[in-house]
């Protein structure tokens, strides 16, 4: 037992990610921004990737150039070294750039945040070749296409690693109006499993986070509220709270991004060094209600 | 006494936590972890051994050194000996522990860890009727009643928006990743139990969100405690050898798990308890959390 003279050990283990090296897509704005910006206060040194321009058949913006300039001052600031690359995740070959970046001048990779993803919200009927291979390329073949090329590395390092993967409560569940989308939330739960089983015994970690509804721009556009709200001529934010509040068991229509950062910082930490092959939910229990 | 409010040193200051099972073990890592974070803890355990179990029981001088460990981090606790089968008891200790720590405006129960359990394991054509009732009644029965004997306290915490706070009281029930999500041969009895804590919790947090009280699960795989490592287990596992020692199933634990290791320690389930304790998971209710280094994906 603890002499009453010294203090006794702290039994936590550290949040810190100090002198590791950190991949993340879809970094430009929303969920990616926020996971950078903790990440650099954690002490994690950034490669940001986001596609930096509006995309075909997604049916809102899409960031700007600056925007990831933006995340990436501020995770300078808060003391990151940060290299941008400006690349769709449909690039295979710029996400092996994207990697290599990482081992050649950041030290190599310790995590990987394969966060860019798109939505489409439309009834099966109206669900074209093009769009389903747009959500499939980008949210599946996407994430795939992040991930790949840093396993070799990680293998080689040595020092393990972990990967988190932004799948989403349609991943697991059934919301409408959705198909393609949620197949591409399911596909990387399974890629995640075998991912998991495939690199553990290298002690890489590969986990996801399903959220539901978060407040950002992928949920908030006109066509998405007059498809909640197709009684209101116009309908605005304001309308479609009610609506996405009673899919979830908590009072609340969405939760931030910073919420999922708080999943995905203890999963990019030691915190978590022995949880691999899951899924966790941020979700505001609509998985269970 | 710490502020009321936390911080990122310590995010549970002015917070009470129950944690049931506290004399070893899982439980008394959970209540020294929830203390570090700044939780005065109320530590609950039976500190005798049950009629069924075959590995020794905590005892009373466990439950006191874990308190010493609470308390050297400055943290409030008292230790109650008490069987979680038994509601009234439990409620009475509960009451009790809250009239001993925390201030007058701060007794109420903020986190609930329902961990107090026990392991056992038979074909069943052997098992006794007798061990699948204790299984039953101290890890399906007892975690019921450790939800039970807190919420009256944390219905009425201020912290909850509906008694005007902004903020969440939440309730961890310990499952199992072996037990709760899979379910090997010869275990009926704890993956009854175990299985089981998953459909209350679920039900738990459908009842309890709208009042925002989160109610989750935590699944764990082989912890390296007594409930593991006993000569019981050993033979259980190694049949084949007379007297088998802990290094003898360290291949077979390892064989389990998608990560290179027989088992984890106590204190990774703790982290993923504090995480859910906290405001860092506000939103999360209703989910399975595994810390079971792959075993359930395989």
């Amino acid at each position: 037992m603890a002499n009453a003279d010294e203090r006794p050990e702290d039994p936590r283990r550290s949040q810190r990610l100090d002198g590791r090296t950190a991949i993340i897509t879809g970094a430009a704005r929303g969920q990616g921004r926020s996971h950078a910006i903790r990440l650099a206060e954690l002490g994690a040194n950034l490669v940001l990737v986001d596609v930096c321009a509006d995309l075909p058949l997604i049916p809102y913006r899409q960031p700007e150039r600056s925007q990831l300039d933006d995340t990436a001052r501020a995770a300078r600031e808060a003391g990151a070294e940060v290299r941008t690359v400006v690349a769709d995740v449909r690039d295979a070959a710029a996400m092996s750039d994207a990697a290599m970046l990482a081992v050649g001048e950041l030290g190599g990779i310790d995590i990987v945040i394969a966060n860019a993803g798109v939505i489409q919200l439309k009834a099966a009927t109206e669900i074209r070749p093009e769009d389903w291979a747009a959500v499939i390329d980008i949210n599946l073949t996407g994430t795939w296409n992040t991930i790949a090329p840093t396993i070799a590395p990680m293998i080689d390092q040595g020092r393990g690693g972990t990967i988190i993967i932004t799948s989403s409560a349609a991943g697991l569940k059934g919301p409408p109006n959705m198909a393609h989308y949620a197949a591409s939330k399911s596909g990387v739960i399974g890629m995640m499993r075998s991912l998991s089983t495939e690199l553990g015994p290298h002690s890489i970690r590969v986990n996801c986070v399903a959220p539901t509804t978060v407040d950002t721009e992928m949920v908030h556009w006109p066509e998405a509220y007059a498809l909640f709200r197709p009684d209101l001529e116009s309908p605005g934010r304001d309308d479609v709270t009610d609506i996405f509040a009673s899919l979830n068991v908590l009072p609340v229509p969405w939760i931030q991004p910073a919420d999922v950062t708080e999943a995905v910082a203890f999963l990019a930490s030691d915190r978590s060094r022995y949880i691999t092959g899951t899924v966790l939910p941020v979700d505001a229990g609509t998985l269970v209600k | 006494m710490s502020a009321d409010e936390g911080s990122s040193e310590r995010p549970l200051a002015g917070r009470i936590a129950v944690v049931t099972g506290a004399a070893r073990g899982q439980g008394r890592s959970h209540a020294v972890r929830l203390a570090a974070d700044g939780a005065a803890v109320i530590a609950i355990d039976l500190c005798a051994a049950p009629a069924t179990t075959e590995y020794d029981g905590s005892t009373r001088a466990d439950l006191d050194e874990t308190v010493a460990m609470v308390e050297s981090l400055g943290a409030g606790c008292v230790g109650l000996s008490v069987d979680v089968r038994n509601l009234s008891l439990l409620s009475g200790a509960i009451e009790q522990g809250l009239g001993t720590i925390g201030d007058e405006r701060a007794r109420h129960v903020d986190i609930m860890v329902a961990n107090a359990g026990i392991a056992g394991g038979a074909p069943i054509e052997l098992m006794a009727a007798e061990a699948w009732q204790e299984m039953i009644d101290i890890n399906l029965t007892g975690v019921w009643n450790s939800v039970k004997a807190v919420i009256p306290s944390m219905l009425a915490n201020p912290r909850l928006p509906a008694n005007g706070g902004s903020g969440t009281a939440s309730v961890v029930l310990i499952s199992s990743a072996n037990g709760g999500l899979k379910a090997p041969p010869n275990l009926t009895h704890y993956a009854a139990a175990k299985h089981g804590v998953v459909g209350m919790m679920r039900s738990l947090a459908n009842e309890l969100g709208a009042r925002g009280i989160r109610v989750n699960t935590v699944h764990p795989t082989a912890v390296d405690t007594r409930l593991i490592h006993n000569d019981f287990t050993y033979r259980l596992f190694r049949p084949d050898l007379e007297s088998p020692g802990r290094e003898d199933v360290v291949e077979l634990f390892r064989s389990f798990h998608s990560l290179p290791i027989p088992w984890i320690d106590s204190s990774d389930v703790s982290e993923a308890v504090a995480f859910l304790a906290s405001d860092a998971s506000r939103y999360i209710t209703g989910i399975t959390m595994t810390v079971d280094a792959g075993l359930s994906a395989r």
